[in-house]
């Protein structure tokens, strides 16, 4: 049996024009357009043609980007707002969790706001009374209980909100997005009630963007983009679906971000270094002062210009968004219109706070210069990209060896680090964990 | 609409608890709290008399004291003009309730008339107190009457109530005209000058407005001496408020589901 139904749902919000705005009674009344002024006339789609069912007793995680239309889904399943067009059906009693605390009046005590509460969200007095030291227990306000809400911190306010609404026991238990309310333990305390609402074969809407979460403890997926399905099955292969969308809307966010900033940096001309930084000496990326609080740009005589940089996955393909521990080509393309013999072609990596990463260039890697003219390319190749997730940019660079800037392109190239671990600081080492007979791991299921 | 209509009996005790809690939040942190539903009525009842009788001598006959007539009258509209007002407004500052809580929107316009009903009781036993001192006590057989009208006006108020707050969500204006509807509409009624006052084509003007007939029963019962012979308007007047209610009623229903998108 189906605990909730959903067929072809589709829900459309007017949006109001500038003339709709200042509509008001009088004009409506005397141009007699009550009731066609209350019919929208321009629109909105929040939700395209959503067709689900979740039977009784599963858990189904709704995954997707903000704006993608998941709250409204949650309030269509609701009951709060009816869909335009299609069916939604729910069996059972609903509780909500989209908005804790709603309706909490600031003004009487935490034990007052709890009946009222409860008994909005459909509960009985008696029931209330018979659940009200577990409820106060749950949120963990004994001493504050008698207090007036308006004197409680955002945190207790949404933890007593969460305990009242989890506690109307329900048959079909709508989440959205609600896990971030407390510290550590308050969560895992909901996620076990979560839990125990699973065993006990309730049904759950779980709106997140914890996809871990979603593929830990949800039986099926469902992914909205823009207000359409685009998924819906095994979570891991959804929220595998999804993180691999959201990494190509990054990437052509990121080339764009690049293209601007070197667009930008190229209307310096080059007759301006100078002015853009004094004479004094450059070296990489390790070159100390004002170096590092330089922000993107680009310098220097163009005596050797960079044409073009690339980066590049292990299959040729560029990019800007790699894995941890890929392989990384930084391919540089340059031009000498003049044969030169004393140049340096260099590399800085910078984190997001502008930590250099890394920085190196030929000549500290004791190449010394012969010749360049014409076209000419190099390339500089990592391995293994052994950085924690984050974003990360890149100064390029060739300049003479005592500093002299021919083409100093600074964090114009940006890039993501994806990481399924959550490790933390700037740099991964090569690592392994061995443990003595006396200390056991098991392994977490992913 | 009817199933609607039962379904609000199921959220009686919503509709009670919230009643109370806004009975409680509304003089909480003051010092003499709910005393001052007493004293508010109790304080304006004495400038009258101070006005009537010293600044503005107003000698009518069978309108002594002229105060305490006026106060029939003024006791009644209060309740109602504070719960149009309020209500006007109730569903926009309840809108993260309508938009984030499933339940009925009707609760909170009828809460707010239910609220100022309580402090109309609470004001009763002041006007109550000097009735029986300045006049005879109160006729036998009139005040049973009083409940009578009362619920005339609940029934009335309520399907203002109502129409007002869907109303108010699509048309923000009418939070700022109702103020001077309301003044207007205080002077159009018998309840500072008798109804016997009026020019005879006034008092047919004065026929149309429903609040007349409200004022003039609560002045017939509680100060007039003598039988209660407005209740055949009375009763009309119920009727038609119960015919104006189930409209109400039925244009905020069709309205309903406007209300989560649009406050």
């Amino acid at each position: 049996m189906n605990a909730i139904e959903v067929f072809h749902a589709s829900k459309i919000y007017r949006r109001y024009s500038r003339r709709r705005q200042f509509t008001t009674l009088k004009s409506a009344l005397l141009s007699g357009s009550l009731i066609r002024d209350l019919r929208p006339d321009e629109t909105f789609s929040a939700l395209q043609d959503v067709t689900f069912t979740v039977p009784a007793g599963r858990t189904l995680g709704v995954i997707g980007r903000n704006g993608s239309g998941k709250s409204t889904m949650l309030k269509l399943v609701a009951g709060i707002t009816k869909p335009s067009s299609g069916i939604v059906r729910v069996d059972g009693r609903i509780s909500a969790l989209i908005e804790l605390g709603a309706g909490f009046h600031p003004e009487i005590s935490g034990r007052e706001n709890v009946f009222i509460n409860g008994i909005m969200l459909g509960l009985t007095k008696r029931e209330i009374t018979r659940r009200f030291d577990e409820i106060v227990e749950f949120a963990d306000m004994k001493d504050f209980i008698d207090a007036p809400v308006k004197t409680y911190s955002s945190g207790m306010y949404m933890r007593l909100g969460f305990a009242v609404a989890i506690h109307v026991d329900p048959d079909v238990l709508l989440v959205d997005e609600v896990l971030a309310v407390g510290d550590e333990g308050f969560t895992h305390k909901c996620l076990d009630k979560f839990a125990e609402f699973k065993r006990r074969g309730k049904t759950i809407l779980l709106v997140t963007h914890a996809l871990g979460l979603v593929e830990r403890f949800c039986d099926e997926a469902l992914w909205l983009d823009a207000g359409r399905m685009q998924g819906l099955g095994d979570p891991k292969r959804v929220v595998g679906a999804y993180v691999t969308d959201v990494e190509v809307t990054e990437e052509r966010q990121l080339a764009a971000g690049d293209a601007k900033a070197q667009e930008s940096a190229g209307t310096i001309s080059p007759d301006e270094p100078a002015a853009v930084l004094p004479d004094h000496p450059i070296e990489t990326a390790e070159a100390p002062g004002d170096m590092f609080r330089a922000t993107e740009g680009r310098w220097g005589s163009r005596e050797i210009e960079i044409t073009d940089v690339q980066l590049r996955a292990a299959d040729g393909d560029s990019g800007h968004v790699f894995h941890s521990g890929d392989r990384l080509d930084i391919r540089i393309r340059m031009r000498a219109p003049v044969a030169l013999d004393d140049f340096v072609i260099g590399i800085g990596l910078f984190n997001a706070e502008g930590v250099c990463c890394y920085g190196t260039n030929t000549s500290l890697e004791e190449l010394k210069a012969e010749r360049i003219f014409g076209d000419a390319e190099a390339t500089f190749t990592i391995d293994s990209l052994d950085l924690v997730e984050g974003t990360y940019k890149l100064d390029v660079a060739v300049h003479r060896l005592d500093g002299y800037p021919y083409d100093y392109h600074r964090l114009l190239y940006t890039f993501r680090v994806k990481s399924r671990t959550k490790d933390v600081g700037i740099y991964r080492p090569r690592h392994a964990w061995t443990f003595s007979d006396g200390v056991r791991f098991e392994k977490m299921p992913s | 609409m009817f199933p609607n209509l039962v379904r609000l009996l199921r959220y009686r005790g919503l509709i009670q608890s919230l009643v109370a809690r806004e009975l409680k939040a509304r003089y909480r942190g003051s010092v003499l709290g709910f005393f001052w539903s007493f004293f508010n009525p109790l304080f304006l009842l004495l400038i009258y008399s101070f006005v009537f009788e010293y600044v503005l001598p107003a000698k009518v006959d069978g309108l002594e004291p002229y105060a305490l007539f006026m106060f029939c009258g003024i006791l009644p509209w209060t309740w109602f003009a504070s719960s149009l007002t309020e209500s006007s407004n109730v569903l926009i500052s309840g809108g993260n309730l309508i938009k984030k809580v499933l339940f009925p929107a009707e609760i909170l316009p009828i809460v707010t008339v239910l609220a100022n009903m309580a402090h109309f009781f609470l004001g009763l036993p002041i006007l109550a107190v000097f009735l029986i001192y300045y006049r005879a006590p109160l006729g036998f057989p009139e005040i049973l009457w009083f409940p009578v009208i009362v619920f005339v006006q609940l029934v009335f108020t309520l399907g203002c109530a109502l129409i007002l707050s869907a109303l108010t969500v699509h048309f923000r204006d009418i939070r700022d005209i109702l103020a001077n509807i309301l003044t207007l509409w205080f002077f159009a009624t018998p309840i500072i000058y008798p109804m016997g006052a009026a020019p005879a084509l006034g008092r047919r003007g004065l026929n149309m407005n429903p609040f007349t007939h409200l004022a003039v029963s609560y002045q017939e019962v509680l100060f007039y001496k003598g039988d209660f012979g407005h209740w055949k308007w009375l009763l009309a007047l119920g009727a038609a408020s119960l015919a104006f209610f189930l409209f109400a009623y039925f244009v905020f229903d069709r309205l309903r589901d406007t209300f989560a998108e649009e406050v």
